[in-house]
Order: structure tokens, then C-alpha cells, then sequence
């Protein structure tokens, strides 16, 4: 991997994952992803961020690209969170920094990870600043974006934010900013990224971009630790989070199922038609080809989430379990819902399916509708009328909001 | 009334709110709050709350 300087004196020092395909075991990566560090060379040499354990050899070779090892002052932790911090333990025993900064919380967490009371950890709070020589590191709490530890680190003199899992993205490359790539698909990807692991902390976001603007900070980079590095966008990038936080939706319906004998497929394909005739935008997607976390990803700006599933033993087929359980911890909010499936003898699945989307905050404007073994023409029509009543709701939604 | 912070979160809890959504009235005291709540924001147990200084 080559090291890239980023900025005069600041290289990246990251490795590329390109053979990755499920980000810590919950959300697809199938670009691949990074996990970039970043070695600052002045009076302190100073390594942001770490990378899996894994990796930790092509860390430490690329950081010996620069210096020998031993020569490394500081160490930044901005999120302990083991792919940017499972190499630690090796790095700090290899390089034997003077110091390690962290949150508070950072400093907690890393006691829990690694357990290793010798390293010399020093807390620094928000708004803290240390001097490296000729460059400054100012610290930023951004607690619970995504993490209690997470922090940003802001160097003035070079205008760069190093912002850990915020506005990251999964993709895996030679080439490392933004301007190499197209942008649709960057902004598309940081949507997914958004969406699987962040989407719960959307407040946080907010209440983080303010005070980034309130500070009146100077940026004209954002490196994240996963993915590209925004210099050309990132106007773009800031706007595309303010949009992501503030939950805006579209008049858009994902329309998500798992299905037996095709009849609750049916059923859903009926409520799709008839929504598609009211103009609304659809994905239709079965849980059997798509991952949770992609059926995520296209919630992530729709108004509304159809649930199809026929009754199978008494509840819901465990596919669509899985994906209502991601989906609830992922918090959405202001979204329209809707349910419905076939059933043989008890027919209990659209109520439950109804249930998890009602605890979490759905509006649900419609009964749950059920249909015995195989619908009819009457029962399809019947779907129809749920799909025009809900295209209603969705351009109410959507018009509420820009209003 | 004595306001609570979540230390892992930094969501402060208002007796004079109180945490309706949850069940909790407004006016009620930290000490009065069920165990088994949990901090609304990030789901950490009522033991991770300080008093706010």
C-alpha cells in the first residue's frame, strides 16, 4: 500500500480491506472498505487512529516507511472501536509513544478492551488543545457518533478534520480522495454507511455539525477512518449529513418480504402496483436476496416500509424477524408503516409485524390485512386499496415536510 | 430538583420534565424512577447517571 501525503507533513498511513464483505458482521461492504490512520510528522510524530489487528503489520510497515517505529511521540485514539484500534497493543508495544490521548470515555473503553495499565493514556476534553511543533491538535467530543469515545481531532494549521466513523464510507481503493471517484456513488455509499451505523445517533449528528459551524473551524479537508477523503466535496458531504440527520424522506415506499408459497408475495406486488400508479417511487425487495443492511440502506430516504410475511408457526418467518429487529435499532423516525401476509389456520404474523413497527415509532394508518392460504381477485384489490390509501399518507408525508 | 447526567451519553435527565415517553411523569425525582429504566437516548441503566455538577 503507498502512504499518501494528504496534507504538507500528513500522510496516510491506512491499509485497504478489499476482500471485506460484512462490516463488523452486521452491514454489507461490498466495495470493501479501509481503515485509515494518519502520521503526522513535526516536532511530535504523531499516528491518528489504528487499524484491525489484523492489519497490524501493514500498519507498522507503513508507518516504518516513515520513521523507525521507535521514533513515534503520540498516539491518538479517536474511537476505540477494534478495527481502528485492534493493532494497538502490538503498535504500542513496537513504538513505545510517550503518549496516548483519548476521551474520557476513550480512556474507559480502552481499559476495557486491552486491560494494559502501563500505557501512558492521557485524557484530553473537548476544546483541548496540544501543540505537536508547528501544528496544533484541537479536540472535538462527538459522543455517541458512534460511540461514547468517539472524538474529532482538528488541525487549524492545515484546515483538516480527521472525523473517525463520520462521514465515512465503505469502499475500497487505490485511489483515496473524492474527486477520483464519482461522486453520486461516494454520497450513495456514505448513505449506507449512515444508515447501518449511525442513524440511531441522529441528534447527535446534528447537535456535532452545529457546533462544527458555531466554531467557526476553518475546513477544507475531511478524513474520515473509512473510505475516501473529502477535499473537493466537502460542502457536499456536510450538506448530505445535515439531510441524513434531519431524516428527510421522499416519496418513496420500500416494500420488504419473505414469502412461502408466493401468495404474501402477491399480495405485496398488488399494494406495489397500485402505489407505483399513484406515482410513488418503489423498491421491492425480497429479504431472501437482500441483506438487512442494504434493505436499510433504501429506507434511508423513503417515507414508508411495507412488511409482508405469511404466518409460519405462529409468528413471522425468520428472515423478516431479522431484518424488524435491525430495523428497530436503527431508530428511524417520522415513517409511515404498513403490514400484511397470507396465513394457513392461526395468522398472527401481520399483527406482529404491525407490533415491533408501532413500538418503534411508526405511524401506522391502516389494519393490518390477512388473507387464508391464497388471495383472490377481491383480496388483491383489497391490497390495492391499501397501496392508494398509503400513497396518500406517503405525499401528505412528503409534503408536511417541505412545507 | 437535582438534574442527572448519563455519563455514557451526556443526556441530562430534568425532574421537572421527566421522561414521559417512558413512563416517567414530569416532577418526578431521579431517586423515585423505576430500576429498570433506562437512559432514553442511549440505553445505558439508571446506574450510569451522576448528579449534574
Amino acid at each position: 500500500m503507498a502512504i499518501v501525503e494528504i496534507k504538507k507533513n500528513i500522510f496516510w498511513v491506512g491499509t485497504i480491506d478489499w476482500n471485506i464483505e460484512n462490516f463488523h458482521g452486521y452491514s454489507l461492504a461490498r466495495r470493501g472498505t479501509t481503515y485509515n490512520a494518519f502520521l503526522v510528522m513535526d516536532e511530535k510524530i504523531t499516528l491518528f487512529d489504528a487499524v484491525p489487528e489484523k492489519f497490524k503489520w501493514d500498519l507498522y510497515h507503513q508507518i516504518f516507511k516513515l520513521i523507525k517505529p521507535e521514533q513515534l511521540d503520540y498516539i491518538v485514539v479517536n474511537h476505540v472501536e477494534m478495527d481502528h484500534s485492534g493493532a494497538l497493543p502490538f503498535i504500542v508495544d513496537k513504538c513505545k509513544p510517550e503518549k496516548i490521548f483519548c476521551s474520557t470515555m476513550g480512556e474507559k473503553s480502552l481499559a476495557s478492551h486491552f486491560h494494559r495499565k502501563d500505557w501512558p493514556v492521557q485524557v484530553v476534553k473537548d476544546g483541548e488543545s496540544i501543540a505537536l511543533g508547528k501544528k496544533n491538535v484541537q479536540f472535538l467530543e462527538a459522543r455517541m457518533l458512534h460511540w461514547p469515545d468517539t472524538m474529532f481531532s482538528y488541525i487549524p494549521e492545515d484546515k483538516l478534520l480527521i472525523s473517525s466513523d463520520a462521514f465515512g464510507q465503505n469502499i475500497a481503493s487505490s485511489k483515496l480522495f473524492d474527486d477520483e471517484h464519482d461522486l453520486e456513488l461516494l454520497l450513495s455509499e456514505a448513505r449506507h454507511y449512515y444508515t447501518n451505523i449511525i442513524l440511531p445517533f441522529s441528534g447527535f449528528v446534528q447537535k456535532t455539525l452545529n457546533r462544527v459551524k458555531e466554531s467557526g473551524m476553518q475546513i477544507d479537508m475531511i478524513a474520515p477512518d473509512h473510505g475516501v477523503i473529502w477535499r473537493s466535496h466537502v460542502g457536499d458531504i456536510v450538506s448530505a449529513y445535515e439531510e441524513f440527520a434531519a431524516q428527510k424522506v421522499k416519496e418513496k415506499a420500500v416494500l420488504v418480504f419473505d414469502t412461502m408459497w408466493h401468495s404474501s408475495e402477491k399480495m405485496l406486488k398488488a399494494l406495489g402496483d397500485a402505489m407505483m400508479e399513484q406515482g410513488i417511487d418503489i423498491r421491492f425487495m425480497s429479504l431472501k436476496k437482500f441483506h438487512h443492511s442494504d434493505v436499510m440502506g433504501e429506507f434511508s430516504d423513503a417515507a414508508a416500509l411495507i412488511c409482508a410475511s405469511p404466518t409460519h408457526n405462529n409468528g413471522m418467518l425468520p428472515l423478516m424477524a431479522d431484518f424488524l429487529t435491525y430495523m428497530k435499532g436503527l431508530k428511524p423516525k417520522g415513517r409511515i408503516g404498513a403490514t400484511l401476509g397470507s396465513f394457513g389456520w392461526s395468522g398472527e404474523a401481520p399483527k406482529a409485524m404491525a407490533q415491533v413497527m408501532e413500538d418503534s415509532g411508526f405511524d401506522m394508518p391502516l389494519s393490518p390485512l390477512r388473507v387464508k392460504n391464497v388471495p383472490t381477485h377481491d383480496h388483491l384489490s383489497e391490497c390495492r386499496k391499501m397501496g392508494i390509501e398509503l400513497a396518500g399518507k406517503i405525499k401528505e408525508r412528503v409534503s408536511s415536510q417541505s412545507g | 430538583m437535582e438534574k442527572w447526567v448519563c455519563e455514557i451519553c451526556g443526556y441530562v435527565y430534568d425532574p421537572a420534565e421527566g421522561d414521559p415517553d417512558n413512563g416517567v411523569a414530569e416532577g418526578t425525582k431521579f431517586e423515585d424512577i423505576p430500576e429498570d429504566w433506562v437512559c432514553p437516548v442511549c440505553g445505558a441503566a439508571k446506574d450510569n447517571f451522576a448528579k449534574e455538577a
